[in-house]
Formats: C-alpha cells, sequence, structure tokens
C-alpha cells in the first residue's frame, strides 16, 4: 500500500525512535556513555598534556641564549651596524646590545653589596667589561647555525669571544630533550587516542551486536537502511553528547582546584586560564570524539548486519 | 495467464562440513494474485527455506523466482526493501522486536513505509482488535504469551496491506480455539485479495482449508493438487 512518503516525517520518526531506544537499553547506553568519557578524557589530557609540554618546552628555551663579546676595538655605531645584520639570521628571535657602560652599570647594581668583588673591580680600574649582543633563537636546535655564521662573518675578527662553546652541551642537550618529549608525546599520543578508539568503537559495536536479529528482521519487514541505521546513528549521537558534557564537567571541576597545584610544579603556566581561554577548541574536540565516535562506530556496526 | 510468483527449477544447497545439504531440489510452481497456497511437507522438507527464497533471504542455487515478473535475486541490496513490502510474513519465530511494544511492533512497518501518524493511529487499532490484542498494546514481547506473540507477528506482517502474505507455521504455538481464530482471518484476507502462502504441517488445518496444496518431501515438490489434503 503506498504512502505520501515524507522526508521530514522519516527524520523526525528516526531521531524519535533512537531516544526511545537510548532511554529502553539504559544499561547499555550507561556502559556506552562510560566508556565514551574515558576515551574524550584520555584524548583531553593528551592535548592538555600536549600544551603543558610545549609550554615546558618554551620557558626552557627562552632561559637559553647565546652572547657575543666585542674586542675594545668596534664603536657603538659599529656594534650596531652588527646587530642589524644579525636581525636579518631567519634563527635569530630576539637580539639585545649591551654596550660596555651599560654591563658595567649591571655588574655594579648586581654585586653592589659584595665588598670583595667591588674592591677587585676597582683596583682593575676603568672599565674592563666588553660590549655585547645577547642572542635568542627561535629554538635551540637553531644556535649551532647562528655559530656557524659568526665563524665566518666578516666582522669575525672584532668578535673577542661567543659563549656558545661554553653553553653548547646545554643547548644539545635541551634540543635533545625537547625533541625527545615531542616525539615520544606524538607517538604516545597517537597510540592511546587509537587504543581509547578501539575500546570505544567495540563497545558500540557490542551494544549494536545485540541488536543483530532486531536488525535483520528490520530489513525483512522492508526497511530501508536508513531507516535501520538512523536510529542506531542517535543513539550514538546521544551518547556521545552525554559523554562530552559529563566529561567537560569533569575537567571544569578538575582544572579549577587543580590549576594553583600545577602552577607550584610549573612556574608561569595557568592550567585553568588555558583551558578556559581555549573552551571552544576543547569542546570541539570533545564533540569530535565523542559524537564522532558514536556516528562512525554505529555506522560501521550497523553496516555489518545489513548484509541480508 | 498471469502469475504474481513463479518458481522456476529453483534449487537450494546449503554447505555444510560433512556434505551438501539440498534443501530443494528443481522446484517450479506459479501462485496466481489472489490464490491461497499451502506448502506442506515434514519438517526439513524446505517448506522454510522456500519462504526464505521468496523473501530474498536466501539466494538460491541455480533456477529463478518471479514477483510481478520481476527476477527477486537480481534486486541490487539497497532496493530489496521495495519488494519486502509487497511482501508481509509471518516468521515460524514470530521475530517479534524484544525492546518495542506489541503496538510498536505493529505500527514499525507502517512507519518504514511513511504512513502518517494519523494513519498509523487508525489503522493499528483497527489491526489489534482484529487480532484481539488491543488491551496488550503497550506490553513487550516477552510479557505476551505464545499466542499473542503469533497474533502479533501476524497483526504486523497484514498491517501495511501487502499483496502477498507469506506465513511459517502460523498456528504452531496456538491451541485449536486460537488456530482456527487465525486460519479464519487468513481466509478472510485471502476473501479480501490477498495471496496467502502458508507453511504448515497441521493435518487439521489443510484439510478444513479445501485450497491448493503443494507437498514438498527432500525438496522437490511431490504433489501440487487444486483442492489438496494434507497426504504425507
Amino acid at each position: 500500500m503506498p504512502y505520501n512518503y515524507m522526508m521530514s516525517a522519516a527524520l523526525k520518526r528516526i531521531i524519535k525512535s533512537g531516544w526511545r531506544d537510548f532511554k529502553r537499553n539504559n544499561g547499555l547506553s550507561v556502559a556506552t556513555i562510560f566508556i565514551m568519557v574515558m576515551t574524550i578524557s584520555l584524548v583531553t589530557s593528551l592535548f592538555l598534556s600536549q600544551k603543558t609540554f610545549n609550554f615546558l618546552i618554551v620557558s626552557l628555551e627562552d632561559k637559553v641564549d647565546m652572547a657575543v663579546y666585542f674586542t675594545e676595538e668596534p664603536t657603538n655605531e659599529e656594534i650596531l651596524t652588527i646587530q642589524a645584520e644579525l636581525f636579518h639570521l631567519p634563527e635569530v628571535k630576539k637580539l639585545e646590545y649591551i654596550s660596555k657602560e651599560e654591563a658595567l652599570a649591571k655588574f655594579t647594581e648586581r654585586h653592589a653589596g659584595e665588598e670583595v668583588i667591588m674592591e677587585s673591580l676597582a683596583e682593575v680600574g676603568g672599565n674592563p667589561l666588553l660590549s655585547s649582543i645577547n642572542i635568542k633563537a627561535w629554538e635551540a636546535s637553531q644556535y649551532a647555525a647562528i655559530s656557524a655564521f659568526l665563524d665566518t662573518a666578516s666582522f669575525n675578527d672584532l668578535i673577542a669571544k661567543v659563549d656558545y662553546s661554553q653553553k653548547k652541551p646545554v643547548i644539545e642537550r635541551l634540543f635533545s630533550l625537547t625533541s625527545n618529549i615531542n616525539t615520544t608525546g606524538i607517538v604516545l599520543s597517537i597510540i592511546l587516542a587509537l587504543v581509547a578508539v578501539l575500546i570505544a568503537f567495540n563497545t558500540v559495536r557490542i551494544a549494536i551486536y545485540n541488536s543483530k536479529e532486531e536488525i535483520e528482521t528490520m530489513r525483512l519487514v522492508g526497511a530501508s537502511d536508513w531507516f535501520i541505521r538512523g536510529p542506531f546513528m542517535v543513539q550514538g549521537i546521544i551518547s556521545g553528547l552525554w559523554a562530552v558534557l559529563i566529561t567537560f564537567l569533569i575537567f571544569s571541576a578538575a582544572v579549577y582546584f587543580l590549576s594553583p597545584k600545577v602552577a607550584i610544579i610549573v612556574p608561569g603556566l595557568n592550567l585553568s586560564s588555558f583551558f578556559f581561554s581555549n573552551f571552544l577548541v576543547i569542546l570541539l574536540l570533545q564533540l569530535a570524539a565523542g559524537v564522532g565516535l558514536g556516528v562512525i562506530a554505529s555506522w560501521l556496526a550497523v553496516r555489518k548486519h545489513l548484509i541480508i | 495467464m498471469i502469475f504474481m510468483i513463479s518458481f522456476q527449477k529453483v534449487s537450494k544447497t546449503f554447505q555444510s562440513r560433512l556434505k551438501p545439504i539440498h534443501a530443494l531440489e528443481e522446484v517450479s510452481f506459479e501462485v496466481q494474485p489472489g490464490e491461497f497456497v499451502s506448502i506442506v511437507g515434514r519438517s526439513g522438507s524446505g517448506k522454510t527455506t522456500l519462504l526464505k527464497l521468496l523473501l530474498a533471504e536466501e539466494d538460491p542455487s541455480s533456477g529463478a523466482i518471479f514477483f510481478n515478473d520481476q527476477d527477486i535475486h537480481q534486486i541490487k541490496s539497497d532496493k530489496l526493501h521495495k519488494l519486502r513490502r509487497e511482501i508481509g510474513v509471518v516468521f515460524q519465530d514470530y521475530k517479534l522486536f524484544p525492546s518495542k511494544t506489541t503496538y510498536e511492533n505493529i505500527a514499525y512497518v507502517m512507519e518504514v513505509m511513511g504512513a502518517s501518524d494519523r494513519e498509523i493511529k487508525n489503522d493499528v487499532a483497527k489491526v489489534l482488535e482484529l487480532v484481539q490484542l488491543t488491551d496488550r498494546k503497550d506490553s513487550f514481547p516477552e510479557e505476551l504469551s505464545g499466542g499473542e506473540r503469533q497474533r502479533a507477528a501476524i497483526a504486523r506482517a497484514l498491517i501495511h496491506r501487502p499483496q502477498v502474505i507469506l506465513a511459517d507455521e502460523p498456528t504452531g504455538n496456538l491451541d485449536p480455539y486460537h488456530t482456527r481464530d487465525i486460519i479464519k482471518l487468513l481466509v478472510k484476507l485471502n476473501e479480501m485479495g490477498t495471496t496467502i502462502i502458508l507453511a504448515t504441517h497441521n493435518q487439521e488445518v489443510i484439510n478444513s482449508l479445501e485450497k491448493r496444496v503443494i507437498t514438498l518431501e527432500e525438496g522437490k515438490v511431490i504433489r501440487d493438487e487444486k483442492k489438496g489434503r494434507f497426504a504425507i
């Protein structure tokens, strides 16, 4: 018997049916949401950890610099010309010129209370300190390239010393550490995310496997693939949304309470401010993980039982 | 002559580990629109396989099955639902949806076909009354007795007024009183123009019907009589 088929009515029925089945299979729904909360929590944790590591790396790298000390020969103007030349290097992030006078003023200020040092300075007489340029590179790995440039630069004979060789082991260690943290972090994140996704996917698959016979009967009484698949996908979306909501609340509370403690371990890192300023990105990431997982897992799991 | 259903030398072999099982062998027959055909035979004679082939739940090993001149096993998987909407099925094991109420089980077929809420409400109420399940409409299948499940399955098969109803042992779990009612209902639907294909091994039912009987034995048609009697 033909009926006047309306797409909007069918969609309404699919959503209604999905919601009803979600409520009726409450045991399975709760189990699915629980696993999804775990998965989304893991994905969110990986995201926050990555950001924390990045912050740590940046703050460590920020503490490293390189100083070029000049002989007595160049004038201030000549050093400023050299500074301009260095500024064009792509590896250079920041430059700071410290003249002989500024160096002495800083030295005197720093050691004001230390009589022995101040007496020694007076004994030497005049200003024994050298003009210098402090160089900050974008990354720890770039100091070697800057050092190589200085070795072959036209103004090399005006350079008294570069403190790179003293700092080289520290810089190289830092470079190796940051690159190791990055690589390990990425590999670990991918593995953990995959494990979490597979567990969540299997939970949805098992839940749908329970309805295997029901799906086959739906096919036999004339339901189209979409009419069968739809309610399961709606259940996946609802489970995903619930999981996102729960995870978001858990993380909001955890970040709010843990932020002061994290700030003690990692000075300068305000986890709470980072979390709430990245609210949309984190929410979208969680929605993509939760709803995406629910929809894709349901779609694939139902497909297997539609071959009849 | 116009045929609604035509089986042409249909064989079906299931591969088992020990040896192949020939469920049907070169079965040929035709059914005209509005006919009432009983398929009889012992358990394992191929009755259920025959119905499964007609519903395209299984593919034949050889031969062809036509429904309204269309070779049903040439229909693509994503278009099969259109064929199945022309057929109402009463499954031997009911196959009611366990998570849906009696009302929802019956309404489901109309929903997938796109009937309006009003049409569904009206028609389901009528069919529930017909199978005497009005007061059980909100019960889930597990809360129904065997006979009530059977009647719910019949209601689901006829709700959308299909061209043909396939009934696989529809009285298998019923007492004589309810058996008579169900058969009366099938006869009534047949009189209204619906083609009925009834697979059963209930001797009394077949003999009381005085309709066409196709007898299967070991997957072969051994008799096809216009006003047949149960003889196996």
